[in-house]
């Protein structure tokens, strides 16, 4: 069990702010730590890997890393760290970067063969590929075996073929380790996909903290299609108008009423949902 | 012809590098990680050298080494060392005149350096002298070589501060740079040249050897 209940003041996008976060993780389990940029995510992780200190408790497995009267160094901390950018040893080969962790020959190939990256052992971090080098991090991460993984936006940088591919790696890794993983994550498949639970952070606060599918799924009630956009534009087409709405990637026309268009607002988030709808899924 | 001269000077060098590594190696290493308000201050102090005369510097490290202030009057009272006009004096002038040139490229290296790749190694336990040593170091060649050698060469090539510190005694103080200002003093121009002439050759080939290095460095590792 790991109980977290930490404060600390920071300054934000918006001036300054004050992180103020508790909650508890059981043994084994994955959590997403999504919202928006700066509210706190990247620094929460920081907070547990002792990189920034903060005040408040944090404890592991019955062991203080935090309190007020004393601050756990890093080295001390069992965890594992994955960086955005990889941050690997860029003067060691690939093997190297994981014995340096801990020189454990036999868990350092079990590792490499898991992720397919046996055969590029004795290569150095500057010749992999994005996807390669985040695979050689999350390794490394595990040479440990830490009681908390931590991913920091792990995927964000990678192409989505490769981002897939990766989940399911991660996915497998943790069934195989059953490592406790927080992982800050941006994107909601991802999330659906790997995490167990979703904790939302807003403004330095929790603002939602469940299953990602309680969190997740936007449909209330009797809707049965729900999305999220951005209102891009609004054109007068003869009586009606088409409001303009990017969804995700997509750009979307909708048509809406003039009392409707008189309440929008161009560059606001809006919902857009229907009800007792029979959609066709085509390939 | 005696080349006793050069000798001397390398042997300064030399002796000024390596003391001077050791001692800019915390230095650097600090103003690189550190977010205290005295770091400009720090900073500032470190680069003085490189602004004022060697006149300027060369006066107080003679005052300060001399048997009239304490410092000098210390070290000759307890380890009998004269300071001033000796070998010892040089270096120690030295490593002051030659300082900004050592810890300023090895903070810039420092600095330069991934942050989160120091992390990740204090996250697999490893200390911060460790993380230094292996880590921080082996991906900073080029500003490591570069902090070496231009030392080096800088102390090669100082005048000023010898001159003040050491005057010029033969097998003691008198260095290549006081050798060929004394000859063409003494209008002794054929000495004056074939030294002058060294001295280019010498500074060049070092120069080239650094950048050849560093181009290959880059090349490999991609920094």
């Amino acid at each position: 069990m790991i109980k977290i209940q930490i404060k600390k003041e920071l300054y934000g996008a918006d001036g300054k702010m004050q992180l103020n976060a508790a909650f508890n993780i059981q043994e084994g389990e994955f959590v997403a730590l999504m919202g928006k940029s700066g509210s706190g995510k990247t620094t929460l992780l920081r907070i547990l890997a002792g990189l920034e200190n903060a005040d408040g408790e944090i404890e592991v497995a019955d062991k203080s890393w935090l309190d007020a009267q004393k601050q756990l160094a890093p080295q001390k901390r069992e965890i594992g760290f994955v960086f955005q950018d990889y941050a690997l040893f860029e003067n060691m080969t690939i093997e190297k970067n994981l014995l340096f962790v801990n020189n454990d020959k036999k868990l350092a190939t079990q590792l490499l063969k898991l992720t397919e990256l046996y055969e590029l052992k004795d290569r150095y971090p500057n010749t992999l590929s994005g996807g390669q080098k985040q695979r050689v991090s999350i390794s490394r991460a595990l040479m440990k075996r830490p009681k908390i993984l931590l991913l920091d936006e792990p995927l964000s940088a990678l192409d989505p073929k490769m981002r897939a591919k990766l989940q399911n790696e991660i996915l497998s890794l943790h069934k195989e380790f059953k490592t406790t993983t927080i992982m800050v994550s941006h994107d909601p498949s991802e999330i659906y996909k790997l995490a167990s639970r979703v904790i939302e952070l807003d403004n330095g606060k929790i603002i939602r903290d469940g299953a990602p599918k309680e969190v997740l799924l936007k449909t209330q009630g009797s809707q049965k299609f729900s999305f999220e956009g951005e209102l891009l534009e609004i054109k007068k087409v003869d009586v009606i108008y088409i409001a303009i709405v990017a969804i995700g990637q997509q750009l979307v026309e909708i048509v809406v009423s003039n009392e409707e268009q008189k309440q929008l607002e161009i560059g606001t988030k809006i919902t857009i949902s229907t009800k007792a709808f029979q959609p066709t899924i085509s390939y | 012809m005696s080349f006793e001269p050069f000798i001397l000077s390398f042997k300064l060098a030399g002796l000024t590098a390596f003391i001077l590594f050791c001692i800019s190696l915390p230095l650097a290493w600090y103003l690189s990680q550190t977010k205290s308000k005295a770091k400009p201050f720090i900073e500032a102090l470190t680069a003085l050298p490189i602004v004022l005369p060697p006149s300027v510097l060369g006066f107080y490290i003679l005052w300060a080494l001399s048997y009239n202030s304490p410092i000098g009057a210390f070290f000759e009272d307890t380890f009998g060392v004269k300071l001033v006009f000796s070998f010892t004096g040089l270096v120690v002038a030295s490593c002051f005149y030659s300082l900004p040139f050592m810890v300023q490229p090895l903070q810039n290296g420092f600095e330069s350096l991934n942050k989160n790749m120091l992390e990740a190694s204090y996250i697999a336990g490893k200390s911060k002298i460790i993380t230094i040593f292996q880590v921080a170091l082996p991906n900073m060649k080029p500003a490591l070589l570069t902090a070496i050698i231009v030392t080096f060469a800088h102390t090669v090539g100082e005048f000023g501060v010898v001159l003040m510190v050491g005057g010029s005694i033969p097998n003691e103080t008198k260095v290549a740079s006081v050798a060929i200002y004394e000859m063409v003093e003494s209008m002794d121009y054929t000495s004056a040249h074939i030294y002058s002439a060294l001295m280019v050759g010498i500074s060049f080939l070092v120069l080239v050897s650094v950048y050849i290095f560093n181009a290959k460095q880059t090349k490999r590792f991609g920094l």
